[in-house]
């Protein structure tokens, strides 16, 4: 590499996460915390134990995701008719009614989305414990990605919690929220906590010890 | 303990915060960004006028959010009953069936989060054109920016979509007041977000300090 491509932290320089500020890096006494003087953030070179704590929210993740699919979301009982749906039946049972852009969009939200977290996260994971100089503008965009769309897979978790206070009629109509819309939340809770622990900048590290 | 950079920022260079490459920034026209030659990610941007239209829309999305929250968001209609429903009652109705994590999870994203971002970003620009000190308004401005994942209003509003089709065949649904008020706040906040140049404000804020 040559001098021109030098990150920051090769440097003895931090760049502030919250604000963008530079900031020189000093050795820090025991147990001090490093605030950046600008916006008040805690300011690191890299964030601290990414890999490992981006691995476990990820396993909890994927843990959680067995149940948010076995389980129903929600039951309804519209006019006498009582039925349970999950995650993947919500989706068949939006195509059976022939809304297909509908279909398609819960089907990114809801299956596309969290699998595309799960493997995604763990492939940058893998790629940078084991020092991986391939594609590195390819994996930035793919955690860009990952980063932009996450947040969708909360789309079924809102539709339970509008229907349910919709629907609420006694006898002739009622939804219930099922044991699978909270595995399903915590899925995407802990996989979005998992992508803030990621810290991108380890996808470069890797290239720049290279001669 | 940390100093702010005085070799590297006389240089006048700025660090890629995805990639942590040091590069020389370009002056830019008005409406241009710059992106990080290595990792491609967007760096800074110069906006025109961008604090006074932040204001303004931040403003605008308060009054949004208000009508959004205390109007009802969709009303069902079945055999001549009708059920109401607001943001509010899809938070406790799912802690009324027993689901109160959920609940809570359901009003932090979809009104908690949501609220302090717009009240925070008008906090922090307010006191940028008012008054001096900096420390509460470079709080506020640090948590808009943390707080970014965690409000989810465009999800909100297609999930309503979604579960107006759900029970498009078997009642009638009226979308009501908050439902269009959600869709002229997520256009504000969207507007807001594009005319808001980050960068501009905390050397605002550095200036004050």
């Amino acid at each position: 590499m040559s001098a021109k491509a030098a990150s920051a932290a090769r440097l003895g320089l931090i760049c502030c996460r919250a604000c963008g500020l530079l900031l020189r890096a000093r050795p820090l006494q025991a147990g001090a915390a490093a605030r950046c003087p600008r916006c008040g953030a805690g300011a690191r070179a890299r964030k601290p134990r990414s890999v490992a704590c981006t691995w476990a929210l990820l396993v909890t993740g994927a843990i959680l995701y067995v149940p948010a699919n076995v389980y129903p979301i929600m039951q309804s009982e519209l006019m006498g008719k009582t039925s349970e749906d999950t995650i993947i039946s919500g989706v068949l049972r939006l195509m059976e009614e022939d809304q297909a852009p509908l279909a398609l969009l819960v089907f990114f939200a809801s299956i596309v989305v969290p699998l595309l977290k799960l493997c995604g996260l763990s492939f940058l994971l893998v790629s940078v414990q084991r020092r991986s100089t391939w594609q590195p503008r390819g994996r930035a965009a793919l955690f860009r990605l990952i980063e932009i769309v996450g947040r969708w897979s909360m789309l079924d978790i809102f539709v339970v919690a509008i229907l349910v206070a919709l629907v609420r009629l006694g006898s002739v109509a009622t939804i219930l929220p099922g044991f699978g819309a909270l595995s399903f939340a915590a899925v995407v809770v802990a996989t979005m906590f998992a992508t803030l622990a990621f810290d991108p900048r380890l996808i470069w590290d890797s290239l720049e010890k290279k001669p | 303990m940390l100093t702010r950079g005085a070799a590297a920022r006389s240089n006048g260079l700025v660090a890629c915060p995805d990639c942590d490459l040091l590069q020389r920034p370009a002056a830019l026209a008005a409406g241009e960004a710059a992106r990080c030659g290595r990792c491609g990610a967007r760096l800074y941007e110069r906006k025109e006028n961008s604090l006074s239209r932040t204001l303004a829309l931040a403003l605008a999305a308060l009054i949004l959010f208000a009508i959004a929250n205390l109007c009802p968001f969709m009303t069902l209609s079945l055999e001549g009953r009708s059920q109401e429903c607001t943001i509010f009652s899809g938070v406790t109705g799912l802690a009324r069936e027993g689901m109160g994590t959920l609940a809570l999870l359901v009003f932090l994203v979809s009104v908690l989060v949501p609220f302090l971002r717009i009240a925070g970003l008008l906090h922090a620009l307010a006191l940028l054109r008012l008054a001096p000190g900096r420390g509460r308004a470079a709080f506020s401005f640090r948590w808009i920016h943390a707080l970014r994942p965690w409000g989810m209003l465009e999800i909100l509003l297609l999930a309503g979509l979604v579960a107006l089709v759900k029970l498009g065949d078997v009642a009638r649904i009226e979308p009501g007041a908050a439902f269009w008020a959600f869709c002229a706040l997520i256009l504000v906040n969207a507007a807001a977000a594009a005319t808001l140049d980050p960068a501009l404000v905390w050397r605002g804020l550095e200036r004050r300090g």
